[in-house]
């Protein structure tokens, strides 16, 4: 049985309790009038010099030229004299909108660790995977975050449906009123709707994963199979599922914050990123227990084939980021395109930094196959993995609620910290509930005989 | 590789009672038999079919694209259909060689040699459609970047269809020495089991001088693995680009940024409905079902199953985007597919693709060999019908109703599809009687942990090899004669008849030879024949297929060996050598 350590419940709390803190600034700090906005943005213009005045300048000469991210153009083209007070207006969103994103980014963020690793994990029993099930209990501590997770950002989602916020425009019966492509949505849009798909998406998943659970440690008293067979059946249902729902989940949580824009393959390529960032905390937790002395049975073996898929996965991220930017840059129509200039005007740092954080580093780190057994190594590419992930979601969220006003401050940091001390509490915590290591699943010989 | 162990709930994926030396024969029994009548018969159809393709195809090109049924509309149908379709078959190869090599599902070792012949026999197919449609053929070197004096002429690297000539060109040679790599052990397998000097010359040849030593096995295996993560990028990039050729375009119905997974999904999806297509007729005509067994059609299956699911989700993707986009012409062109004048040819997709896969989902039909089969040519047919749906009916409702139009193919474009489709068994049926069809190397190399003699024996707490203690080697002055113990009352006369035909043996005159020298003649049966009263090359030359056929049926053992080695063949030689 595993022990939460002391020290690593400390960290948790510590990291919760600044978290906690550093988020409540960022929402005291929150301007609630155009004056307090106007004095926000001009005391970072000086702060920052000439540099971020120009790209602020650049970036509001692109919005006006399409609407996915503003929230009145149309009155604002016709209405010349209106324009400067309304854009003040629009600023006074943006900057109230920050430590809103920042919270969602994070818990965003957070969840989908959670839900990637269920993913990978119902993939190794329903392939009947023979080298993992060592790892099953370290999935299944992993996954317990979803319930917490998954909570916080519905409770989210729900706050936005609320007009506690204004992440999601579609939301603002004034937008709507004025916008004729959000009108034709309106079916789906909608917030009841948009709530109920969310309850039962996430209830889904949870209901999938307690259940998987259930039956893993009752497998490990039983004196037949018909526990481990049970598992099999759900992850294959499961999976089903979870392909439609994952691919409506980034539709409805992610891709509709920009509510004119569209592109098919949207809720792949945010499964490739939930998934390369799950398993690379599978692999960081393992290497975690142990080096804490537990998980004994798990050799450098299993540690490779983790980085196997941190590599690979990273790749056919890769793959899905340009297969969708390319066709859209390619196709240049203007309705798509506008999402990937409004990023590459704004956001030209962490947009390209990304793909070299989520491509260039694991390829290079992880091309090695020695490399994919030392331990630390694993470790910092996994580092750079997360970060670079961590990234891709502020890239899809921050364009569309917060504009070029995204800086990486106090509110982002904070809420990262949070949900990692969150995290790392719930996660371990769970840890201590069952062995570490599954006793009578069916394939443990082999997953203990796994030798590359 | 992962260590022998293997979880007691694991089926065997080699059947029966083999032993490494049965692995051996029965690969290699097609190579060194004979063609029977159902082989000509099929091959006599597919080579018409091919001659009748290769008629249009010079029709074609001395007349011109006219004779096919393309308009201003519709200036791509079933051409490019065809080539996609092809190449989506393509796919299954390589992903069973490469990608479940680096996943080590050893089941794709019974069906890889096959999945890799289809693809590449699939790509040359995939690959005569754009060349005849370039209508002057002779100037296909065009499409590579050659420096040539044609002043400004040169490729336009901006186009996705150049970035195809790259991307099959290289598929095809990556997939090919991919092929051959696996195929040396093999090759040299049937070399030295070859007894006639002309087949021993060519396997030899095609062998690559293969030793067996443990240094070619090592390089063997890391090339195997090198080869393998080359080509799974490959893999997805092929069909990937070939997405791109409709994608990068603004066309309703073709600019969807999901197509490059998608079309991975649906090739991977198809190119799996053909292996078992191929297989499944293969396994029964080859004998081969010990290797081949239902486990391996119903993981097929599943994979079918999964990415049939996979292609339904991205059907539905793009159809709910397009409502959601707001797009108009989007809207238009999903509606028009499924409710305008190609309905039968949307639903014919839908009903192939996405419902059939679902039947899999029982373990009664997925295991069902019949059905397997049926849904296999049911999704050869939905896929087909994918590639002219998003083909034809994009271009068919241009932005202009005025041009506004349908397509009907001509006898030249079904008589050049019907000709890949011959030309492609043409291949496959070449390749079956002169390939080893099944890895047998690796299928050697988890014979001890997956088959079913050895994990019986496992099972029964037995050693998995005991050696045979057989009798002490005969020297010539030690023969005497004596009556045949072995034979019966029932069999003695024909132990007469088999003598009456080849002369009986006279100690006291001749000399009895080394009857191990034949090749497919052990020490065991060497002794058999002794005691039958064979002793000499020259009574071993006389026999036929009516005393083969008479030895078989007095020992019992190894049924047609002596035909298949030749034995008298081969004895006439070492009589004469003498």
């Amino acid at each position: 049985m595993y022990t939460f350590s002391n020290k690593l419940k400390i960290a948790s709390y510590i990291l919760m309790a600044v978290g906690v803190v550093g988020i409540a600034i960022g929402f005291a700090s929150m301007p609630h009038t155009v004056e307090d906005a106007k004095a926000i943005v001009a005391s970072h213009g000086d702060g920052h010099g000439e540099g971020h005045g120009e790209s602020q300048a650049a970036g509001h000469g692109e919005e006006a030229s399409h609407g996915t991210a503003s929230n009145d153009h149309g009155t604002e083209e016709t209405h010349g004299e209106g324009h400067d007070a309304s854009h003040d207006e629009h600023l006074l969103h943006q900057l109230q909108n920050k430590p809103w994103a920042a919270l969602y980014v994070a818990a965003f963020f957070f969840m989908m660790i959670a839900l990637g690793v269920l993913a990978f994990y119902a993939i190794q029993r329903a392939a009947q995977a023979g080298w993992s099930p060592l790892l099953f209990r370290v999935m299944e501590g992993i996954t317990a975050y979803l319930v917490p997770g998954g909570i916080i950002v519905v409770v989210i989602l729900i706050c936005s449906v609320a007009h506690m916020n204004h992440l999601f425009v579609w939301m603002d019966p004034e937008v709507v009123a004025h916008d004729e492509l959000i009108q034709g949505k309106v079916g789906y849009l909608n917030g009841p709707f948009f709530i109920a798909r969310a309850i039962i998406f996430l209830g889904g998943w949870i209901l999938y994963r307690e259940f998987s659970r259930k039956f893993s440690l009752a497998q490990d008293e039983a004196s037949d199979n018909s526990n481990f067979k049970k598992n099999f059946r759900i992850s294959a249902g499961f999976l089903v599922f979870y392909l439609v729902t994952e691919s409506m989940m980034s539709w409805d949580w992610i891709m509709s914050v920009d509510p004119h824009w569209f592109s098919t393959l949207f809720g792949w390529y945010v499964f490739a990123s939930m998934f390369v960032s799950g398993i690379t905390v599978i692999a960081m937790v393992t290497i975690y227990l142990k080096s804490r002395g537990y998980l004994k049975e798990v050799n450098d073996s299993h540690i490779h084939d983790l980085a196997k898929f941190m590599f690979g996965i990273s790749i056919f991220w890769t793959y899905l980021w340009f297969s969708q930017f390319m066709l859209i840059w390619y196709s240049n129509i203007p309705e798509e395109v506008t999402y990937f200039v409004t990023r590459i005007e704004d956001y030209r740092l962490p947009f390209f930094g990304m793909v070299a954080m989520n491509f260039l580093f694991p390829v290079l780190l992880l091309m090695n196959s020695d490399y994919k057994r030392l331990n630390w190594f694993v470790v910092m590419g996994g580092i750079v993995i997360l970060a670079g992930h961590y990234i891709d979601i502020f890239n899809m969220i921050m364009p569309a609620t917060v504009g070029d006003q995204w800086f990486i401050g106090l509110p982002e940091i904070s809420a990262v910290l949070f949900f990692a001390g969150l995290f790392i509490f719930w996660v371990f915590r769970a840890l201590t509930k069952a062995p570490l290591q599954p006793k009578r699943n069916p394939f443990i010989e082999e997953s203990r005989h796994f030798h590359y | 590789m992962a260590s022998h162990y293997e979880a007691p709930i694991r089926k065997p994926l080699v059947l029966g009672d083999k032993g490494y030396h049965d692995v051996t024969v029965d690969i290699a029994a097609p190579v060194e038999g004979r063609a029977n009548k159902q082989w000509w018969i099929v091959f006599t159809i597919a080579l018409v079919a091919f001659l009748w393709g290769v008629g249009c195809i010079i029709y074609t090109i001395s007349t011109g694209i006219g004779t096919w049924g393309l308009n201003k509309t519709v200036g791509w149908a079933w051409d490019i259909t065809n080539f996609v379709w092809w190449v989506g078959i393509g796919h299954a190869g390589t992903l069973i060689s490469a990608v479940l090599l680096l996943f080590r599902q050893k089941w794709r070792m019974a069906i890889n040699r096959s999945a890799e012949a289809m693809t590449i026999f699939s790509v040359i197919q995939a690959g005569l459609f754009p060349i005849i449609h370039m209508g002057r053929p002779w100037l296909a070197y065009w499409v590579l970047p050659v420096p040539n004096q044609f002043g400004s002429l040169w490729v336009n690297f901006n186009s996705p269809l150049l970035w195809d000539v790259f991307a099959i060109s290289t598929y095809l040679s990556v997939s090919l020495v991919f092929w051959w790599t696996g195929l040396l052990p093999d090759f040299a397998m049937i070399r030295d089991r070859a007894v006639k000097p002309f087949q021993k010359k060519i396997y030899s040849l095609l062998s690559f001088g293969w030793s067996g030593r443990a240094k070619d096995w090592q390089r063997f295996e890391e090339v195997s693995l090198v080869l393998a993560g080359l080509a799974t990028p490959l893999v997805l990039s092929v069909h990937t680009i070939v997405s791109f050729d409709f994608a990068t375009s603004v066309i309703p119905g073709w600019h969807t940024t999901i197509f490059p997974p998608y079309f991975v999904a649906g090739a991977i999806f198809s190119g799996f409905a053909m292996v078992n297509t191929l297989l499944i007729i293969m396994r029964k005509v080859c004998r081969l079902e010990a290797y081949i067994t239902v486990q391996h059609i119903e993981l097929m299956n599943i994979v079918i199953m999964i990415t049939g699911s996979i292609v339904g989700c991205a059907y539905i993707t793009e159809l709910f985007i397009a409502w959601y986009s707001g797009v108009e012409y989007e809207q238009y062109a999903f509606l028009n597919r499924a409710t305008g004048p190609y309905w039968w040819a949307y639903w014919s997709m839908m009903i192939c693709n996405v419902f059939s896969p679902q039947f899999m989902w029982f373990k009664k039909l997925r295991t069902s060999i019949m059905f397997s089969f049926f849904i296999s040519i049911v999704v050869n047919i939905g896929m087909w019908f994918e590639r002219f749906v998003i083909i034809v009916t994009s271009l068919h409702r241009d932005y202009l109703p005025s041009s506004w139009t349908m397509f009907s193919p001509t006898f030249v474009d079904i008589g050049i599809f019907i000709g890949t489709i011959g030309f492609f068994f043409v291949l496959f049926l070449l390749y079956s009687r002169t390939f080893p069809v099944i890895a047998q190397a690796e299928v050697k190399s988890i014979l001890k942990s997956s088959g079913e003699r050895y994990k019986k024996l496992r099972d029964a707490g037995k050693p998995l090899y005991q050696i045979k203690v057989s009798g002490s080697t005969k020297a010539a002055s030690a023969v005497v004669k004596e009556t045949p113990d072995v034979t019966e009352e029932a069999s003695e006369e024909k132990v007469s008849n088999l003598l009456d035909a080849l002369g009986a043996f006279d100690p006291s005159t001749d000399t009895p030879d080394d009857l191990k020298k034949v090749k497919g003649i052990g020490p065991q049966m060497e002794k058999t024949l002794n005691q039958i009263g064979i002793y000499s090359f020259a009574q071993v030359s006389k026999m036929t297929d009516k005393e083969y056929n008479l030895l078989d049926s007095i020992t019992g053992s190894f049924p047609g060996r002596a035909q298949r080695d030749d034995w008298a063949g081969q004895a006439k030689d070492l009589n004469n050598k003498k």
